[in-house]
């Protein structure tokens, strides 16, 4: 049996092919204008790679901020709910989940049944997502991808206090002007970024053992701020942005199953 | 999906916007019969003004400025007046929205802004203690302004000295009051506000403690509706009629088995002022049948409450009930600021756990699913140690989901966000949307 899940994130449109609970294809488009063509677009490429057609999905189910705008859908599910599920079957023993997006970061408790205990999201703010890293390594003139292994070769601890993205950004200027090194200037922003989502988590207690999941978790440098902040190992999945698509995935299976 | 209950509009609907839209018609053309307008807080005693005449209007700030967020259009106008003027953005939203208002010149029911003949105030909290000086000086400075403090604790402290503090207060406002109208005070209409404020109070909170019933007759999106009265002129006998009027339909809603939202299959409640601009939230919970019953604040904010026989939450015994008959201008004040230094939502500017206590017991009687917290930013006076509720009621076993935002400044509210949480909140306890 196939199902698919697609998640409608703010950034990028994420849609999986589920067989018999293995994952048989993944998709990934940019979500830009008009998120229906994009969630269109995710669901086409990821039936193309799996050689299937529509018809021979049994359900899909969709998640994320413009999870309305994948009209094919039959259900839906959100991104707290898609992260629990996705989490407890990769790894069974974590009880809380932090999701960290391009745009909102989420802190979720669950129990041993993948059920959501608790969970919290981000204020309206940009400082706990991952549209903060972008908007510092345009100011730090550093391509994304290396903001991760530049910051892991920082030595030393700068503080910085801002709480906004905006202030942020011209506390990073000053510490160019201080003549900070770039690497550690970089670990600054992650441990910020870090901080704000360790203390979001706090809200609603920490409970071992804990998986980060979203296209953040990619970046080494981010994991290693967190890792430090929270005093803990973090369970990683090998494709931390499909957290919520797989978790939409499992929920349609379920579905399908007639659950 | 058929309707699990049987619903119905409420027949005093009508009635209820045509009080209080004549409420703000009356304080706007005071002058023209000759009468006298007041303004000052929702907080403040207003049956003591009635001492001066059948006449004297009031302007209460609070749901005045609500009316005002409600308008988004106005609102905004007004924080932007605010700021202008150099009043810093996370001032209580209430009150910058009726100092734009005034900036602006402009009545939100039409026409300009009406000037008080003079300021009734007490200070519940510490914007209570600004506002109406700011609003004097906006008004040009010379609105006589008379101000109460009530900060004597909260009521299971309350000793002789402390009321004696308050009353003594109430009896030199009285002589201001007729040394700045030129008016003579008539202790008789003051008796029969202080009786009108009870039974309002009173009846309110029978109200409320109906809604117990399963289905909820009232939905708190009505309710907003409803309460008001009281935040406007709770000592008046038009509100507390309408109150006895209000308390019998809903009776007869409970023993007919009337619901305000007929799929009712999730009760939540929430917690201080809503976002005025957004009631639609409300409406947006009735899709996964959940209905919200009230608040601490809906129910606490106007109802006076007292523990039952049983145990239970349920209506404070006027002071006509248990057979006090107020024979003095005296007793009528001791009368008026012990009934009032009770109210719930005094209580707990005095420490967060008295409102986790009154919090957990509603989430208990009225048979709560879960609770939605406003982390209001509009507010610091009920916001405060909204952190330590939300910690007692999950201790107690409740989910608790929390929503930012602000009564009175829409700038602050993220719809769809919320929206997204109450999603994620209603999956949690396992409620699908109901299929139409």
């Amino acid at each position: 049996m196939n199902v698919v899940g697609i998640d409608c994130g703010a950034k990028y449109v994420k849609a999986l092919v589920l067989e018999d609970d293995k994952i048989k294809a993944k998709s990934s488009v940019l979500s830009g204008f008009d998120q229906k063509a994009a969630a269109q677009e995710a669901l086409d490429k990821v039936l193309e790679q799996a050689s299937l057609k529509k018809e021979d999905i049994a359900y899909i189910t969709a998640t994320g901020a413009g999870k309305e705008e994948a009209v094919f859908a039959q259900g839906t599910i959100t991104e707290v709910g898609a992260n629990a599920k996705a989490v407890n079957i990769l790894f069974p023993s974590v009880r809380t989940v932090i999701d960290v997006g391009a745009e909102e970061g989420r802190s979720i408790k669950i129990n041993e049944k993948g059920k959501v205990v608790d969970f919290a999201i981000n204020e309206k703010c940009a400082a706990g997502a991952g549209t903060f890293t972008e908007t510092m390594a345009r100011a730090l003139e550093v391509k994304l991808e290396e903001m991760g292994a530049l910051s892991l070769k920082s030595q030393k601890s700068v503080p910085m206090n801002a709480q906004c993205a905006v202030f942020a950004e011209s506390e990073v200027v000053s510490l160019i002007h201080a003549k900070h090194a770039k690497q550690d200037i970089v670990r600054a922003v992650h441990d910020a970024i870090a901080d704000r989502i360790a203390s979001m988590t706090r809200k609603i207690g920490i409970e071992k053992d804990v998986a980060l999941v979203g296209g953040v978790a990619r970046n080494i440098g981010f994991v290693d701020s967190l890792k430090r902040d929270l005093k803990q190992e973090l369970f990683i999945p090998e494709e931390p942005e499909y957290s919520c698509a797989l978790g939409a995935a499992f929920a349609a299976a379920e579905k399908a199953k007639g659950g | 999906m058929s309707a699990k209950y049987k619903t119905e509009s409420l027949k005093c609907w009508d009635k209820s916007k045509e009080i209080r839209l004549d409420y703000y018609k009356n304080y706007a053309k005071a002058h023209e019969k000759g009468g006298l307008r007041w303004a000052g807080g929702a907080w403040s005693f207003d049956a003591i003004p009635s001492g001066l005449g059948d006449d004297v209007y009031p302007l209460t700030g609070e749901p005045y400025a609500a009316s005002v967020a409600w308008n988004k259009d106005l609102a905004l106008r007004c924080h932007e007046a605010v700021e202008k003027a150099g009043y810093a953005r996370d001032l209580c939203s209430y009150m910058r929205n009726y100092w734009g208002s005034i900036i602006l010149n402009e009545y939100a029911f039409g026409g300009e802004f009406p000037m008080p003949d003079f300021i009734w105030q007490d200070h519940i909290c510490c914007s209570h203690a600004k506002w109406y000086q700011v609003a004097r000086d906006l008004e040009g400075g010379d609105v006589p302004y008379y101000a109460m403090d009530v900060s004597v604790g909260p009521y299971d402290e309350l000793t002789e000295n402390r009321l004696e503090y308050v009353v003594g207060q109430m009896h030199d406002g009285i002589e201001w009051l007729e040394k700045v109208t030129g008016r003579k005070y008539d202790d008789e209409k003051l008796i029969q506000a202080v009786h009108n404020h009870c039974r309002s109070e009173s009846l309110w909170a029978e109200t409320c403690a109906l809604n117990k019933a399963v289905p909820a007759p009232l939905d708190e999106k009505t309710m907003y509706s409803l309460y008001v009265h009281g935040t406007l002129h709770k000592s008046s006998r038009i509100v507390a009629d309408f109150y006895e009027e209000l308390r019998d339909e809903v009776k007869d809603r409970v023993e007919r088995g009337i619901a305000a939202i007929a799929n009712e299959r999730c009760r939540v409640m929430t917690d201080t002022q809503p976002p005025w601009a957004f009631l639609k939230v409300f409406r947006y919970l009735e899709k996964f049948g959940c209905v919200s019953i009230g608040s601490l604040y809906t129910f606490g904010l106007i109802g006076m409450w007292d523990i039952q026989e049983d145990g239970t939450w349920g209506p404070r015994k006027t002071p006509q009930e248990l057979g006090i008959k107020i024979k003095d201008r005296d007793q009528a004040l001791h009368v008026l600021a012990e009934w009032e230094l009770k109210k719930p939502e005094w209580q707990h500017f005095y420490s967060p756990d008295h409102k986790s206590d009154m919090m957990l017991r509603i989430a208990k009687e009225w048979k709560l699913d879960g609770i939605m917290l406003h982390y209001n930013r509009g507010c610091e006076g009920l916001s405060l140690g909204i952190a330590e509720n939300r910690l007692a009621l999950k201790e107690a076993g409740f989910p608790v989901m929390i929503f930012e935002g602000n009564m009175g400044d829409e700038r602050e509210f993220d719809e769809a966000q919320t929206i997204t949480r109450i999603d994620a909140f209603m999956e949690s306890l396992n409620f699908e949307k109901i299929k139409d």
